[in-house]
């Protein structure tokens, strides 16, 4: 059985959605610099091929960026949204779960878990890095 | 020489300053600052034939507007870029213009943000890599920004209240303003959190209105009315779309834009007189000034303290107001371009710069996503 092509049946946004439902949190590599990319494409950005494997990660990442959204309490009350770079080197939007928003700090070590949103989609969220 | 420097010049601009216009809608606004600048260049609607314009109602925006004028343009474009494209359509209109695939290039842009939604909020399709996380675009964007340069840099809520502070005091000199009230760094530091650590006053208005642009070839430009602005160099430059993307939150495409603007414009930073920046947030300006070079990285907040972009600082920057004080229509790019031609000309009343020859104007777009940089100049500077 040959490669399959990468420009044919669904594509890395569907694999990489495909993997979550499985329980994986799986990132691109390229295969030729080794460069983690996010998000799943078809061509690396870094060679325009379209060479990209896909990789489980740690899941372990440092709080690159956040903010805290206010909303009304009866609305739901405030929540976060951060930018978080994977120990790969990859960044991605998420969330931090666990310490109010505003306790959430540049430079937290998290580690990714996988939680499903209000239309049962599986999506990446974090939790601090428990201390050792 | 190089490029398009000096090939084309803005000879007509134009505004609808009604930046509350309850029953007017966004083509009904451009049309009037459309007929303001073709007045002020001494030209007829039927010698336009060519339109670049962009609106955030319509689909096809090239179409509706040239039906909704009545012109049969020759050239058009409808880059959509954000709200920079407004600065961004001097680039393909001078290429035109100098290959002669038209004589007047109208460049246009209205809304009516504030009368049809009268929010802050952002017309794009949802991104599906942020979505799920609900961000407030665009000042979720922004919020992340600032929040970085903050900690890399030591950069204040303070200093963003800063550029909050010059922008209306500027506009409390601007008659044509939406917001004039004085106001102070306590009052704007106590103003409501939105995305810490941007507060609504950290944030550009929304406002109805629209702005209109005539350009035609140098060659022509001593026939019309007005003073002409020269085109000397202009960029645009883009780095990501989602602020997921962006490989440094400090540090813009503009970075890019700039230099390349300056290059062609064979100008550096300390030639500028006057400056107009696309100030959707208060960290835009402060990100501005150090990647085009008028203060070096991390050292914006330092930069704008003590009134130093305010009337009587050191550098005059957004003049008019900016979109914190003067007027944002939903996209603001035009605005810039058309306050920096009146100063050069010499019509900017109680807020002109003396003496002013050279003019920066920078747009931003999406999530400090495009980033575009045009140098106008009088006929001293060609």
């Amino acid at each position: 059985m040959g490669t399959p092509s990468p420009f044919n049946g669904p594509g890395p946004d569907a694999e990489y959605r495909r993997q979550l439902t499985e329980g994986r949190f799986c990132v691109q590599r390229c295969r030729e610099t080794g460069r983690y990319v996010f998000q799943p494409r078809v061509l690396s950005p870094f060679t325009g091929q379209p060479a990209l494997d896909w990789v489980e990660v740690s899941g372990r990442g440092t709080v690159y960026s956040t903010t805290v959204v206010r909303r009304r309490p009866e609305q739901g009350g405030d929540y976060n949204v951060v930018l978080v770079d994977l120990d790969e080197g990859c960044r991605m939007m998420s969330r931090v779960e666990g310490p109010a928003p505003a306790e959430i700090r540049i430079g937290l070590k998290v580690r990714a878990r996988i939680a499903m949103t209000k239309d049962d989609t599986p999506i990446i969220v974090f939790d601090p890095e428990p201390a050792t | 020489m190089s490029g398009i420097r000096g090939t084309a010049s803005v000879v007509g601009v134009g505004l609808s300053t009604r930046w509350e216009a309850p029953g007017r809608t966004a083509l009904e606004l451009m049309a009037e600052a459309v007929h303001a600048a073709l007045a002020d260049a001494g030209l007829r609607l039927d010698q336009v034939d060519g339109l670049l314009t962009g609106t955030a109602m319509h689909f096809l925006p090239t179409l509706s507007v040239a039906e909704y004028l009545g012109i049969r343009p020759r050239f058009l474009d409808g880059t959509m870029i954000g709200g920079s494209s407004f600065v961004e359509h001097l680039i393909p209109a001078a290429l035109a213009l100098d290959a002669g695939l038209c004589d007047v290039a109208l460049i246009c842009y209205g809304s009516n943000q504030r009368t049809a939604s009268g929010k802050l909020v952002s017309g794009s399709e949802p991104q599906p890599y942020e979505q799920p996380y609900e961000p407030r675009h665009p000042i979720t964007g922004y919020a992340l920004a600032a929040a970085r340069h903050m900690h890399q840099y030591g950069t204040t809520r303070r200093q963003m209240a800063e550029v909050a502070l010059a922008a209306r005091r500027w506009a409390e000199l601007n008659p044509e303003a939406f917001v004039r009230q004085p106001t102070s760094i306590e009052e704007i530091l106590a103003a409501r959190m939105v995305n810490d650590p941007i507060s609504v006053r950290d944030c550009c208005l929304v406002t109805d209105g629209a702005g209109a642009v005539v350009m035609v070839r140098a060659d022509r430009a001593d026939d019309f009315p007005k003073p002409p602005a020269f085109l000397l160099g202009a960029a645009a430059a883009t780095w990501h779309r989602q602020i997921s993307a962006m490989p440094d939150l400090t540090v813009t495409a503009a970075a890019e834009s700039g230099p390349r603007a300056f290059a062609m414009a064979e100008m550096s930073p300390q030639d500028i007189d006057v400056v107009q920046l696309y100030d959707a947030f208060t960290i835009n300006t402060i990100l501005f000034l150090e990647d085009l070079g008028f203060c070096r990285k991390g050292e914006g907040g330092a930069f704008v303290e003590d009134g130093a972009i305010a009337p009587g600082g050191r550098l005059p920057v957004n003049t008019n107001g900016g979109g914190l004080s003067c007027c944002h229509p939903g996209m603001y790019g035009i605005f810039p371009v058309i306050e920096a031609v009146r100063q050069l000309r010499g019509e900017a009343g109680e807020r002109q710069i003396a003496e002013t020859e050279l003019a920066l104007v920078h747009g931003n777009g999406g999530q400090l996503s495009s980033q575009v940089t045009a140098i106008l100049g009088t006929a001293a500077t060609l």
